[in-house]
């Protein structure tokens, strides 16, 4: 059974199995989106001693299905004058970035769809293309709040994309790779040699700006619905408001398995190698994909806990957070971390 | 092979169809939408030659941050296009001039043998197209290099000290002052009889 099994998996063409791959991951990934706005309205109505959705399902667990197909039988309207093409592609736009650079994420050794060596820049490139769709929706809907919340979006995402990118660049330098999955093993050891710690002061720029550039709570000026009422989105229904709203969930999940990659040592495991040998428990305790989506679950927990934490950040605020202070102590780190691997002081002990 | 010409052909005819839409199309956000398009093309033909730095740098620098900021500033103008086109036939013979003329330039290099070696030899599938840049970057070209950034960064000043002229009506932020604000400075108590 095993073996033709096995013949019948040689037999298909590489390429057809990838797209086979690749098709049942963007389900598994939109299903996990959908029930990552569930786990959202749960967590926070906790935080706010509420019990959040249980009308549908067991325990509320049909909620997600059911706005789903709310949202697709609703009427998606065309405001007046709208630049119709251009309306009903930017929904698109927003989602499409989000899912591409999924292309890259290595969720344990070997184990993604394509292993590039200029991983880190795709990824960058992928993240700063998501801002066209609010820009553009923005511009088509012919709504003065939607083009307010446009403008503010790209003002917002250019200056925490800098940031971003000076992090990026210390994770580079300290694994000497662009690589995803060598970045990920240049961090082996035990939890003191991930990046998290050496590289402190990036990961926490990193995720602050992780935050802006979702356009999440407390950096959710680009929707801020006490000023301009849903900013950008404020003219889509149906359809195009539930394509812009996964994709701010799918971001979150991605900027949350880059942190769990970049810094907390993706599919690396905490325990120590001898703890892997334990019989039955011991697939769990070593390394492999459940750690790193467990990293990422951590990371999302994150973000929700941040929207039912923080109030609002003013918009100047926002700029001043972002050029002022995160950007500076990313170029001061850059500059440490230049020294002592030049000296090749410790923690960066090479062979 | 057959695939990566039909590939080739596919993305080179988006590009000069966006190109050429680029300059036709009658509104200015669409123009640079499609020069957004143009740039993302070209990437991709950079990819097909082996040159995933470049590509992606291209997307990453051309279409992720500097047509974001250009289609920003062109949203926010309020550009009269029936008056831009007044003077379509009077302009006619100096853009005819101009463009014969950056023509037969590409015609020129282009017939030249200089191009002869672009179909480059294949490389083993270790070789780092972005390793051999870098390594090139920072010792053979390190002081070009060094001065373009040198460049760029009086360019950057320039442009903020342009936009950093003080205006009497303009209104700034002290944070400072927002922060170190205390209790007497806002709040007074008023004694007011009791009637």
């Amino acid at each position: 059974m095993l073996e033709w099994a096995q013949n019948f998996m040689a037999a298909i063409p590489p390429v057809l199995l990838m797209t086979v791959y690749m098709f049942i991951f963007v389900l598994v990934l939109f299903g996990c989106v959908a029930y990552v706005t569930l786990a959202e309205r749960k967590v926070i109505g906790f935080m706010q001693v509420r019990i959040g959705p249980n009308r549908v399902g067991p325990r509320g667990f049909g909620q997600p299905i059911a706005d789903a197909l709310k949202l697709m039988f609703k009427e998606m309207i065309l405001p007046n004058d709208a630049d119709r093409f251009l309306f009903r592609l930017a929904p698109l736009l927003s989602m499409i970035p989000a899912l591409a650079a999924w292309a890259v994420i290595p969720f344990a050794d070997g184990w993604n769809f394509a292993d590039i060596n200029a991983g880190l820049l795709y990824l960058l490139a992928m993240t700063s293309l998501g801002i066209y769709g609010v820009i553009i929706a923005g511009w088509a809907s012919n709504s003065k709040y939607a083009l307010l919340g446009a403008l503010r979006s790209a003002a917002q995402i250019v200056s925490y994309e800098i940031a971003m990118g000076f992090a990026l660049v210390g994770v580079l330098m300290a694994s000497g790779s662009l690589n995803l999955g060598d970045i990920v093993e240049a961090q082996e050891g035990n939890v003191f040699t991930w990046n998290w710690l050496i590289l402190f002061p990036l990961f926490i720029t990193y995720l602050i700006a992780g935050v802006a550039e979702t356009n999440r709570a407390p950096f959710d000026v680009v929707e801020g619905e006490s000023e301009i009422v849903a900013g950008f989105h404020v003219e889509y229904s149906g359809m195009g408001f539930a394509l812009f709203f996964l994709a701010e969930y799918a971001n979150i999940i991605l900027i949350s398995a880059l942190t769990a990659l970049l810094f907390l040592g993706g599919w690396l495991s905490p325990f120590p190698e001898s703890w892997s040998s334990v019989p039955y428990l011991g697939v769990l305790l070593g390394h492999g994909p459940h750690m790193f989506i467990a990293k990422t679950c951590f990371f999302i927990f994150c973000f929700l806990w941040f929207r039912a934490t923080f109030p609002r950040y003013r918009y100047d605020q926002i700029m001043r957070l972002g050029w002022k202070v995160l950007l500076p102590i990313t170029l001061i780190w850059i500059f440490v971390e230049g020294v002592l691997l030049y000296f090749e002081l410790p923690p960066w002990w090479f062979d | 092979m057959l695939i990566q010409t039909t590939v080739f052909y596919f993305f080179s005819g988006i590009l000069v169809l966006s190109a050429l839409a680029m300059i036709t199309v009658r509104n200015p956000v669409h123009a640079a939408l499609f020069l957004i398009l143009a740039f993302f093309t070209s990437g991709a033909l950079w990819l097909l030659l082996e040159a995933e730095f470049l590509g992606i740098v291209l997307v990453l620098v051309y279409v992720g941050a500097v047509m974001v900021l250009f289609l920003f500033v062109v949203m926010m103008l309020d550009i009269n296009i029936a008056k831009m086109r007044a003077g379509y036939a009077k302009y006619l013979p100096v853009g005819l001039l101009v463009g014969a003329a950056m023509a037969a330039e590409m015609i020129i290099i282009l017939t030249k043998t200089n191009f002869e070696h672009a179909q480059a030899n294949a490389k083993p599938a270790d070789y780092s197209n972005t390793q051999e840049l870098g390594k090139l970057l920072f010792t053979e070209y390190v002081y070009p290099f060094e001065i373009a950034g040198v460049i760029l960064l009086v360019a950057i000043i320039a442009a903020i000290t342009l936009t950093m002229r003080k205006r009497a009506v303009s209104k700034q932020q002290k944070p400072h002052e927002q922060i170190s604000v205390q209790r007497k400075d806002r709040v007074r108590l008023a004694d007011l009889d009791r009637e």
